[in-house]
């Protein structure tokens, strides 16, 4: 019964692939992680983005079963790092900061190394190697030597690697970062795909753009802590505001501004537009529309300003900044 | 940081302040490696050596030289062994031609297992330097299997030359001009040399590796290994240019010494090897910069702390109560060694007195008033020179020898300086005793200053065995550099807390009141 009860605690574990409670790590007296705290369910992509130095690398290296946690604790796939690093270690694909190849070796050889090294069969490791050569049209370079790769196939070949041995958890240092769009896109759709396929994922990258687009939480990390954490939605809410629209109508709005304070929190406005906040644009703006079309006035468009993943990253920092700053002020 | 619906959550979680629920903090501080068999660890190691040989024989670098080294060079080596043959011949001195076949075959051995030293250094820092590494530590491989691997593959190609080599040399000596030919065993001491030296080298640059992060650094250490195992071959070409059992069928005693010990280090090289290269050491140093005031500081910190956490002492007692005690306690298995080994040696001593062959016959039933007066002049002239510092200062350098001895052989050195004079005691104990005086004569010249000479010798080389020693056995849940620092500043420690102290009291009593403790005894 207890060993039931415990198959499911673990099963249980499972379906967050990756967690982490207090996560710390010195070098000698240097705080290099402090007190990360991350749940990251299956099938999930958490961007974890922050300044050089952050803390980003120690973290994937402590969820690699590379280097030991100094406080705290973490579960990748539901192995512990510390104790269970052989099955953390079968259950992560790693894409380095630096993707490490060997330059004398062919790319078939190569991928056949890392497949021997994870025990993969002779037949599975051709395959794999194919599709994922494949997949990032990369199969006309099987032959070539590593050291003729140019450096975005060299960033795709590292991602083959990674996902050789079809890992239930990526953990990838800046994916994209070397490559030309075409290939950066071909990333982006295997992401995307294998999310779909309840792959999880922790990526880093300073391209905010692209976190924005395949993320579903985001994580700031700064001087080794994690000063912000939620999905996009949450985090523009609660450090930009409600949603901004822009709303521009035929002539102008002479008297209708009142009207339309009355149902949104009006920002600016000028003689035939309006920029205002509302916290749920998919059933006031409706409402507002049958308001406007009621009193005769014509709306020509209605369109949401944008709110991007920079001004959230920034203002996270800039609050972060100021509370360091207030606290060492405190303390001097 | 919290919004006003709950969802957003800022985490950064103080552990000072323990605000959040926390399973574990005491979590051990290296990963925990997978425990295989001995047959798992040697297949996945060889993934990595294949993967690595092949590597290192597409590299134009080192097949270069080791086509050269198993081909041309012993086909020289014999030419040369030819020549220098037949002329040294001419003026009568054909054994020092012979002698020179099998120098030559250690030579043509050597050569190119020296090339392992340049693919250990390449497959472990180089490696470390182009960051590909990291990809390989990512992987399930333990640290023993990665270690392993890469060290059999830094051994296979150059030996295969070296190997390759002697071959090529023997096999032009037979079908040769030259009728001397080496005996059997010396031909298999030279094999045999080869390989542990080869060993040798590449245990020995994995510890060096460990140390640096670029192959300039690397490469600069490697010197540390190159003129040791230079000096090594030196000796024994001298050996086999000198050796009274040269030409003995059994081979060559010295070579076989020499042999045993290389193993020996080898052992203890491995054990390091393997303690340092795991991943926390391997992607934990970044930088090769030497920080001395930061060092300094450190030590200085340690030193004064009272625990393994830095803790500094309230004051001079409790520095005494629980720091230095603290050392003390942590000697653990060097200190008892070292206990046994220094009754070891005085039990030694003692049984080399015994026998007949070493006795000294001592002149029997001599007037004990002459030595008495002896004393006089001896207090007298030691009252007269200060001879405090000096006599602290002989049994220190001593001691301080002993220290950087261990350091340099795991912690064998301090065991070898220090224990000697344990056998002299134990052998005078037994000659005084049989010429029929009382022991209580040499026993009142020991005991007043003993009672704090002995302990405090035996606590400053148990200290210099832990040091030596540390590296071998690397306490769990510890790094190598930990260890060493530990062992090295709780050495210091001991040193201000005791040794030093103790040695300036022994010396005192030992110039001043020793002396009149053996008057007394004598009966004057």
């Amino acid at each position: 019964m207890k060993r039931m009860a415990q198959k499911d605690s673990a099963e249980g574990q499972r379906k967050i692939m990756i967690q982490t409670q207090a996560l710390s790590k010195y070098y000698d007296n240097f705080l290099a992680v402090d007190g990360v705290n991350l749940d990251v369910p299956a099938g999930t992509v958490l961007a974890l983005l922050g300044p050089n130095g952050a803390g980003k690398t120690t973290t994937v290296r402590m969820l690699t079963s590379i280097l030991a946690p100094s406080l705290g604790w973490a579960r990748v796939a539901g192995y512990d790092v510390v104790r269970q690093s052989a099955q953390v270690r079968a259950s992560v694909g790693v894409l380095t900061e630096q993707h490490g190849l060997y330059e004398r070796m062919k790319a078939v050889e190569y991928l056949d190394f890392f497949g021997r090294v994870y025990h993969l069969s002779a037949a599975d490791r051709k395959r794999r190697s194919l599709d994922l050569m494949e997949r990032f049209g990369l199969t006309f370079a099987l032959e070539k030597q590593l050291g003729e790769y140019s450096k975005g196939m060299k960033q795709k070949l590292a991602l083959v690697r990674a996902m050789l041995h079809d890992p239930p958890v990526l953990l990838l240092d800046e994916p994209t970062s070397a490559m030309d769009p075409q290939s950066a896109k071909q990333v982006r759709d295997a992401i995307i795909e294998l999310r779909r396929d309840h792959r999880t994922f922790l990526l880093t990258t300073h391209n905010l753009t692209e976190a924005e687009q395949l993320a579903d939480r985001i994580a700031i990390i700064r001087h080794g802590r994690i000063i912000a954490q939620g999905s996009f939605e949450e985090l523009a809410l609660h450090y930009v505001g409600e949603p901004l629209m822009e709303l521009r109508v035929q002539g102008e709005l002479n008297g209708t501004l009142a009207h339309i304070a009355e149902m949104v929190t009006v920002e600016d406005s000028g003689i035939d537009w309006v920029r205002y906040r509302v916290p749920t644009p998919e059933t006031t703006n409706p409402a507002l529309l049958r308001r406007l079309l009621g009193l005769g006035i014509e709306v020509v468009t209605v369109a949401r300003q944008s709110q991007t993943l920079e001004e959230i990253y920034l203002q996270v920092v800039k609050e972060d900044e100021e509370q360091q700053g207030g606290a060492s002020e405190h303390l001097r | 940081m919290k919004n006003s619906k709950g969802a957003l959550v800022n985490i950064s979680a103080k552990l000072d302040t323990g605000t959040t629920a926390i399973p574990s903090l005491n979590v051990p501080s290296m990963i925990i490696e997978e425990r295989r068999t001995a047959r798992e660890t040697l297949s996945n190691a060889l993934i990595i050596t294949r993967r690595e040989v092949r590597d290192s024989f597409r590299d134009w670098r080192i097949i270069g030289p080791i086509v050269v080294l198993t081909f041309l060079f012993p086909s020289l080596a014999q030419f040369v062994a030819g020549q220098f043959a037949g002329f040294v011949e001419d003026f009568g001195a054909q054994i020092v031609g012979e002698r020179t076949i099998p120098f030559l075959l250690m030579i043509v051995g050597f050569f190119p297992i020296s090339i392992s030293l340049v693919i250990a250094l390449e497959t472990f820092v180089g490696e470390k330097e182009r960051r590909s590494l990291e990809p390989l530590l990512s992987t399930p491989l333990t640290n023993t299997e990665l270690y392993i691997g890469k060290t059999l593959a830094a051994m296979i190609p150059p030996l295969v030359s070296s190997y390759g080599g002697m071959a090529v040399y023997l096999l032009s000596l037979f079908g040769g001009e030259l009728q001397w030919r080496p005996p059997a065993a010396l031909i298999i001491q030279i094999i045999l040399l080869t390989t542990v030296q080869a060993l040798v080298m590449i245990t020995g640059a994995v510890v060096v590796s460990s140390l640096t992060t670029s192959t300039r650094a690397a490469n600069l250490l490697a010197s540390f290994i190159i003129i040791p195992m230079t000096l090594i071959i030196q000796g024994e070409s001298a050996i086999m240019f000198l050796a009274p059992d040269a030409e003995s069928p059994n081979g060559i005693g010295a070579l076989w010494a020499i042999i045993a010990g290389m193993v020996v280090v080898n052992l203890l090289l491995l054990r390091v090897g393997n303690s340092v290269f795991n991943r926390e050491e391997l992607l934990g140093r970044n930088l090769d910069s030497l920080k001395l005031k930061l060092m300094i500081r450190r030590f200085g910190n340690s030193i004064r702390s009272v625990d393994t956490k830095g803790t500094p002492a309230l004051n001079i007692a409790d520095w005494y109560a629980r720091g230095v005690r603290g050392a003390l306690a942590r000697l653990g298995l060097a200190g008892r060694f070292t206990v046994g080994w220094f009754a070891f040696a005085l039990i030694g001593g003692i049984i080399i007195g015994l026998l007949p062959a070493w006795q000294l016959n001592l002149p029997r039933n001599m007037p004990l008033g002459d030595v008495g007066s002896t004393i006089d002049q001896y207090t007298g002239l030691l009252l007269g020179s200060s001879p405090v510092l000096s006599i602290a200062w002989q049994n220190g350098r001593i001691l301080l020898g002993a220290a950087l001895l261990a350091m340099f052989t795991f912690g064998v050195g301090a065991l070898v300086l220090t224990p000697l004079t344990y056998v002299v005691l134990g052998y005078l104990l037994t000659q005084v005793v049989a010429a029929g005086y009382s022991p209580f004569f040499l026993l009142a010249a020991l005991f007043p200053h003993g009672l704090i000479e002995i302990p405090v010798i035996i606590i400053a080389t148990a200290a210099a065995v832990r040091l030596g020693a540390v590296v071998t056995r690397v306490p769990e849940n510890s790094t190598v550099g930990a260890a060493w620092t530990l062992a090295f500043t709780d050495m210091l420690k001991l040193a201000l807390g005791i040794i030093i102290p103790g040695l300036l009291i022994a010396a005192l009593l030992e110039a001043y009141v020793t002396p009149l403790v053996v008057r007394l005894a004598l009966g004057g």
